[in-house]
């Protein structure tokens, strides 16, 4: 029986995310430690998509990587060479990594190098920058190149030794941690950022660095209360990334989009994107702007939500409904609702007001399609155009086109395989 | 007596599945109800429905 098939599968799948232990290693180079990184290679959040149709903070993050690696030296230089067919673009999917909002990646860019310890892959994240004008929301003005230069120069290697001091950080206590103290993973990290300074701290103290460099640092990292994004989207990744590629599963293993598109995976169909237009985000905007500037839904930090953290557990993050609109009922709703589109619990990620119930895992296309509940994701919006950066944050929920997609090429699969 | 007749003199208890409106109509009317939700499987899409079923 294929129902029979797919549901072993399903527990399988289940099973390796479950099993996941995501491990913060060390701090590299993304040009050293992602796998197919060139000098002229930029990836990018979401699905693939051509320069030409990328979006304008996808573009205006492109135009600021550019100048970043002094491959061009001003926006229509960094325009020309992106539109020459010079560039590799690819997605950061295809190469192990993530990246939030535009989730430009360039060969210099310092990334986190975190480690599934059960299955041993890895997964790669660039360094959080901090609020307003930033390269993820399109932003490539001097600030932000310098403030690039100077996480590349100081901040990086200041943390990569104090990580050597410190010894490797078990990400999947710390998240199963965060969930306990009011944060979600995903818009909410301040409990995460601030384990992370407490684990951090002691070791940077002990840095060779001047007094200077490591105040420089610690009030970096304390500034920003989504340093620990970067870790929590790294940990879904090589969590989730062991789920793929199971034969007969209707399991999502990638949830991703890049301004233009949203892209899912699914399990059973191996390294298949299913893609469509991506729906503006529904939420509460900075005083000074309205819908209208909103970019579509952008950035690979929905990888938190696949795995089950982040929109999925905000019930665990009740404070948010007051950023990303709503009342703390909605918030326990739609935490509540996602056990109706998924496969099962997980153990160690729990939400306290619900009686410390696993939050929900391994969404299920079939399920999906056959309640019409799409999974709901917790995140940032940017502005539109490129250079202006973050103007809100809301709730947004992959295109059904997707879902409908991917179930149809599944049964289509079954059907040529003569399963059906 | 009719036994519908019957059952509208004692008190109701309603549980609503499908149009909201029924159910919030009767709130309003301070009766009892409670509300299932309750979608049919895929929305009706008849398409999807039956890719549904082949998995099954």
């Amino acid at each position: 029986m294929i129902a029979d098939k797919i549901a072993s599968a399903n527990r399988k799948a289940l099973q390796r995310i479950l099993n996941g232990r995501p491990v913060l290693i060390k701090v590299g180079k993304a040009g050293d430690e992602i796998p197919g990184m060139t000098k002229k290679t930029i990836l990018h959040s979401g699905p693939p998509v051509s320069w030409e149709r990328m979006s304008g903070p996808q573009k205006g993050a492109v135009i600021g990587g550019l100048i970043y690696e002094r491959l061009a030296s001003n926006e229509e230089e960094a325009r020309a060479l992106a539109a020459s067919g010079e560039i590799t673009f690819d997605s950061c999917h295809h190469h192990g990594t993530v990246g939030p909002m535009a989730g430009v990646v360039t060969y210099s860019m310092p990334v986190w190098v975190v480690e599934n310890k059960t299955y041993g892959n890895f997964a790669y994240c660039t360094f959080n920058e901090g609020l307003g004008k930033v390269l993820r929301m399109g932003a490539f003005s001097n600030e932000v190149i310098n403030r690039l230069d100077w996480m590349e120069n100081t901040l990086a290697p200041l943390i990569k030794e104090a990580l050597e001091i410190k010894g490797e950080i078990d990400l999947k206590t710390m998240i199963a941690q965060v969930l306990q103290m009011g944060d979600e993973g995903h818009n909410r990290n301040r409990a995460g950022t601030s384990l992370l300074i407490r684990e951090l701290a002691p070791a940077i103290v002990r840095t060779k660095f001047s007094e200077n460099e490591k105040v420089e640092v610690l009030n970096f990292l304390n500034g920003n209360d989504h340093t620990f994004l970067n870790l929590s989207m790294p940990a879904c990744k090589c969590t989730m990334d062991p789920a793929g590629g199971i034969k007969y599963s209707t399991i999502v293993y990638v949830m991703s989009r890049n301004g233009t598109d949203f892209g899912i995976k699914v399990s059973g169909l191996g390294d298949r994107w299913f893609t469509a237009p991506a729906e503006i985000v529904k939420g509460l905007y900075f005083p000074g702007f309205t819908k209208e500037d909103a970019n579509p839904d952008i950035g690979d930090s929905c990888i938190t939500e696949t795995m089950g953290i982040g929109g999925f557990a905000m019930a665990c993050a009740v404070p948010i409904v007051q950023f990303v609109g709503g009342a703390v009922q909605d918030a326990i709703n739609y935490s509540k609702q996602m056990y109706e589109i998924t496969e099962g619990e997980n153990y160690v990620y729990k939400i306290p007001v619900l009686d410390f119930r696993g939050t929900a895992t391994g969404i299920d296309i079939q399920k999906v399609i056959e309640t019409g509940i799409r999974p709901i994701i917790n995140t940032g919006i940017a502005h539109k155009n490129p250079g202006v950066g973050q103007v809100g944050a809301g709730l947004v929920s992959p295109p059904m086109k997707c879902f409908e997609d991917a179930l149809e090429a599944f049964v289509k699969n079954l059907e040529a395989e003569g399963e059906l | 007596m009719n036994k519908v007749n019957e059952l509208f003199n004692k008190e109701l208890k309603i549980i609503n599945m499908g149009i909201e409106s029924f159910y919030t109509d009767l709130k309003e009317q301070k009766v009892k109800v409670i509300h299932v939700d309750w979608r049919p499987v895929a929305g009706g899409n008849k398409k999807l429905s039956s890719l549904l079923s082949k998995l099954k």
